[in-house]
């Protein structure tokens, strides 16, 4: 990456006259619209030809740390590599021409990989029913708790609006919850990073709707006693939600089905490898169990035999009469299923398990050296699952080097930095997903870089001022959002 | 072992360094009984040579059949180059811009996005997008609870040109926070607001307009907009981004403007796929931006007093305000609108004028040669821009059946929607005059086969 590169925009290159011709209709006949419903003033869209397009977008990309250029171990993000074929495929021009409401006569070959997603997460998930439809993690929260309070009021349970979340937990967690007009209790965490079984005892009752739970959780660890939390929820009258953003530690090793949980969603964009695209699009598909079958979002697909052939179409509201209804306004984002079907294809059955076991042979790898190399982790008893925290208290305090100088000076050194500063209740913390597609030799070239750092900080190095090497140096948060300056309007 | 570079000595070593003797030992702290030994659904694994030829023949079996219809999906010519760039491993394989200095590439594309829709759409800010346009209501309206605070009612008026699918994912998504949905009356013969029976008190907190409407109609958003305003209620405008090359920006509804504008951004170079991945656009008067879900990009200066770009507004966000945030979502469509953000500079204001142009001029010549059939009538009176809803004499299911198995698929059955046996049918500027002159005859010839069958 060139440091200082022109952060010039769109705008500031365009011509008055100048356009990329080729690109629409030439001549176009007026519209026959009454004036008092068109508009007289003129937006400012770029005027700029095809290449100086083509290149400032190029520039721009350059200005990006990504997989595909750098070691990015973003805990909790599951960075792993995003296979080529799964975008050239989702992309053939007839799978990306299809309109969403076109009859099923033209979509059996889309519905039949729809329908074959469908049973292999059943089968991953152990669950008896997914629906694709939720468009990322977030909704397919929503969806699980919307399914998880409709499930009580089914049965005329009116009181149980209480979700309790660990306060590990993801921030997308408490606010789905509230989203779904529900209250949120919050059950502290042992010191070993399981949660506090006397505080759970304590917080489930009558009012227990259910409980949200990432295994293994946010501090990268196996919650041991999962058959236990089940229970005692299941007891209070509760359902279990499995917050899927993990998942590809336990893939084809163990099943949230078989852990009891009744509701869980994947992010497809993680364990299933589709593109995280600089912030979405995201595909949070939901499984259920027997007991939330009925209240599944529509659509699903199913199939039926039609003169000894297997056709496959949509199931909606006459088939699911007690559904929590639509949550996108097609079907949900297919682009993105269509590259997680390609994955799951490419892998195969032995490919699922091989995943969570180079993941957590990985994530235990880097923190083995990690830790031989003189830095804390946060859960030095356990073992790491497919990530792992390193705290920097220590060398905050000592070193004054915090969790973000050095995640700054990383950069400097050409990786991305790991999560910083989540989970909260770990201070100066670093949350580290090495994933299962990356090499030795990266893991390892990361713990020279890592040591590096700390002994330049040991030598009295400051990095508060770091990153250098970057096209801007730190920014202004404050100045930010306090002098909004939100789109570009030229005076 | 696909996508998996370690060598068998390089996990021997790594297992050394650990100090287990195998990776199976890794698992040792999950309960035994809980784990699987097989799974039962997930076939055995192909090679990219075997994955691409299934694909290949998957898509063969889905045609590329002709198709006039749109309802909130449209087929508009895509630049080569938006996805050629917007796929390149930067755009494709980076994450949220967390790392502002590393991420610049990513927020300087949402900060023009923003500066392009809010430009589209004639009001001050943007967010970096919502997942689609349906949601997006959803979130439109919640947004709008929390802005008119004094309002308790929860109760929100549609225009009954409103979408039905962007109703039930509202209601499904808003409905536990106590939100209502509700339809005002409708002119039956312009498919359009009845303004002589609005209803009177009630208390709204928003109402709602689709510009232009489901059925393609173009409703009177000033009046609309000021009847909201003078009953307290906020205007929510749902627009097309395509038809606001021609149509009056949401800003400049009525006297004061529209307060929050959304619609679906899949025209702006998303293809259709099936129905996604698209994104849902969202902007605001600058006053309510505290208000607004999703992430907001801002520009600032860094160290060195230089510009640049970073994620801003977070206290809003779930990663810090958890149970208090203004909503549970994390990623906006960050691949989507990078695309959509390069097919706008491509087009320009000039070159979406004539895709527009081109949009309205093709449907109308489908419209009248479609009407001139007998059986075949204009729902509605009134002007349109790229759609029009036909009444038929017949139901409507088995004539598009019928032209489906000619791999043509000449509109939207509407009948549940409007009650009488109806079709809403669309021509982009991807059709040519013969296409749309093929359809017609098509169309014609299964009117009369189907004639003869009744007869």
């Amino acid at each position: 990456m060139n440091s200082r590169m022109s952060s010039k925009l769109i705008f500031e290159k365009s011509r008055s006259g100048r356009r990329a011709f080729a690109q629409a209709p030439v001549d176009a006949e007026a519209s026959k619209i009454p004036s008092n419903l068109m508009r007289n003033d003129k937006p400012r869209l770029p005027e700029a030809s095809e290449l100086q397009t083509v290149r400032h977008f190029t520039r721009l990309s350059q200005m990006n740390f990504s997989i595909d250029t750098q070691f990015y171990p973003l805990g909790s993000c599951t960075m792993k590599y995003n296979p080529r074929a799964c975008n050239a495929l989702a992309l053939l021009p007839e799978f990306a021409g299809r309109h969403p409401l076109g009859p099923v006569s033209h979509g059996q070959g889309f519905l039949t990989c729809m329908f074959e997603l469908q049973e292999m997460l059943k089968d991953v998930t152990g669950m008896k029913g997914v629906s694709l439809t939720p468009m990322a993690g977030a909704q397919g929260e929503l969806a699980g708790v919307a399914m998880i309070k409709a499930y009580h009021e089914a049965r005329g349970d009116h009181e149980r609006t209480e979700i309790i979340c660990p306060d590990a937990a993801h921030g997308t967690n408490p606010a789905t919850a509230m989203m779904c007009g529900c209250q949120v209790v919050e059950v502290p965490t042992g010191a070993e990073g399981d949660i506090d079984f006397d505080a759970l005892k304590s917080a489930v009752g009558p009012k227990t709707a259910g409980i949200m739970l990432t295994n293994p959780s946010t501090l990268g660890v196996f919650e041991r006693r999962i058959k236990e939390v089940a229970d005692l929820v299941h007891d209070a009258g509760g359902l279990l939600y499995y917050d899927g953003a993990n998942l590809n530690a336990i893939l084809g090793k163990v099943r949230p089905g078989d852990m009891d949980f009744d509701v869980i969603h994947m992010n497809l964009h993680k364990t299933f490898s589709t593109p995280h695209g600089g912030g979405g699009p995201g595909s949070g598909a939901v499984g259920v169990n027997d007991r939330l079958l009925p209240f599944m979002p529509i659509p699903v697909i199913g199939s039926k035999q039609v003169d000894g052939e297997t056709v496959y179409g949509w199931l909606s509201e006459d088939d699911l009469p007690q559904s929590i209804g639509r949550l996108s306004g097609f079907m949900g984002n297919a682009g993105v299923l269509f590259r997680a079907y390609v994955y799951m294809r490419m892998l195969g059955r032995d490919g699922m398990e091989r995943v969570s076991e180079y993941a957590t042979l990985n994530a235990n790898y880097l923190s083995s050296r990690l830790k031989e190399a003189g830095f804390e982790l946060a859960f030095p008893t356990r073992r790491a699952s497919h990530e792992f925290i390193v705290t920097l208290k220590r060398e905050a305090r000592s070193l004054n080097l915090t969790a973000m100088d050095l995640a700054k000076a990383l950069l400097d050194k050409n990786y991305h930095a790991p999560t910083t500063y989540f989970p909260l209740l770990v201070p100066e913390c670093l949350l580290i997903e090495p994933t299962e597609t990356e090499s030795k030799e990266t893991l390892d070239n990361f713990v020279t870089a890592m040591i590096e750092i700390a002994t330049a900080a040991k030598e009295g190095a400051e990095f508060k001022d770091a990153p250098y090497t970057m096209p801007v140096r730190r920014l202004d948060d404050v100045k930010a959002a306090r002098q909004l300056d939100l789109a570009y309007r030229p005076e | 072992m696909p996508f998996i570079p370690h060598t068998e000595k390089d996990t021997r070593e790594m297992l050394k360094t650990i100090g287990v003797d195998s990776i199976a030992d890794l698992f040792n702290e999950i309960p035994t009984e809980l784990k699987i030994e097989q799974l039962e659904h997930v076939p055995e694994a192909l090679s990219e040579m075997e994955i691409s030829r299934l694909m290949r023949q998957r898509a063969k079996m889905d045609g590329s059949p002709m198709c006039f219809i749109g309802a909130g999906a449209y087929e508009h010519h895509i630049p080569t180059a938006v996805w050629d760039i917007a796929t390149r491993g930067e755009f494709y394989s980076a994450y949220t811009p967390y790392q502002a200095e590393a991420s610049q590439g990513t927020l300087q594309v949402i900060y023009e996005y923003q500066t392009m829709i809010t430009e589209l759409t004639g009001l001050d800010v943007s967010n970096a997008s919502l997942y689609d346009g349906a949601s997006a209501l959803a979130e439109a309206s919640l947004m709008a609870v929390r802005i008119n605070r004094r309002v308790k009612s929860g109760r929100v008026l549609l225009a009954p040109g409103v979408n039905p699918v962007y109703e039930q994912v509202a209601a499904a998504i808003a409905g536990s926070q106590g939100l209502t949905f509700e339809r005002l009356p409708k002119d039956v013969t312009t498919g359009n607001v009845d303004f002589n029976s609005l209803p009177e008190g009630g208390d709204p907190v928003a109402v709602v307009l689709q510009q232009p409407s489901f059925t393609g109609t173009l409703d009177d958003v000033d009046r609309m907009t000021d009847w909201a305003h003078a009953n307290g209620a906020l205007m929510i405008g749902v627009v097309n981004p395509t038809s606001l090359a021609l149509l009056k920006a949401p800003g400049r509804w009525g006297t004061e403007g529209a307060d929050i504008a959304i619609g679906e951004g899949q025209p702006l170079g998303i293809p259709m796929s099936s129905g996604g991945p698209y994104f849902g656009f969202m902007t605001c008067k600058k006053k309510h931006v505290r208000q607004m879900p999703g992430r907001i990009v801002g520009r600032t200066t860094d160290l060195d007093d230089n510009p640049g770009f970073a994620l801003t507004l977070q206290a809003r966000e779930q990663h810090i305000r958890r149970s208090k945030a203004t909503s549970n979502i994390c990623t906006n469509q960050g691949l989507m609108v990078t695309a959509a953000t390069i097919y706008m500079s491509l087009l320009g204001y000039e070159g979406l004028v004539n895709v527009a142009n081109t949009c309205h001029h093709n449907t109308a010549l489908l419209a009248d040669g479609l009407s001139a059939l007998d059986g075949v009538e204009r729902l509605f009176d009134g002007p349109f821009f790229h759609e029009v809803a036909l009444r038929l004499n017949r139901p409507v299911a088995p004539l598009l059946e019928a032209l489906a198995d000619r791999d043509i698929l000449a509109g939207l059955d509407i009948t549940s929607f409007v009650g009488t046996d109806a079709l809403l049918v669309c021509a982009t500027e991807t059709k040519t005059q013969g296409d749309i002159e093929a359809c017609i005859v098509a169309f014609s010839d299964v009117l009369a086969s189907a004639n003869t069958n009744s007869a």
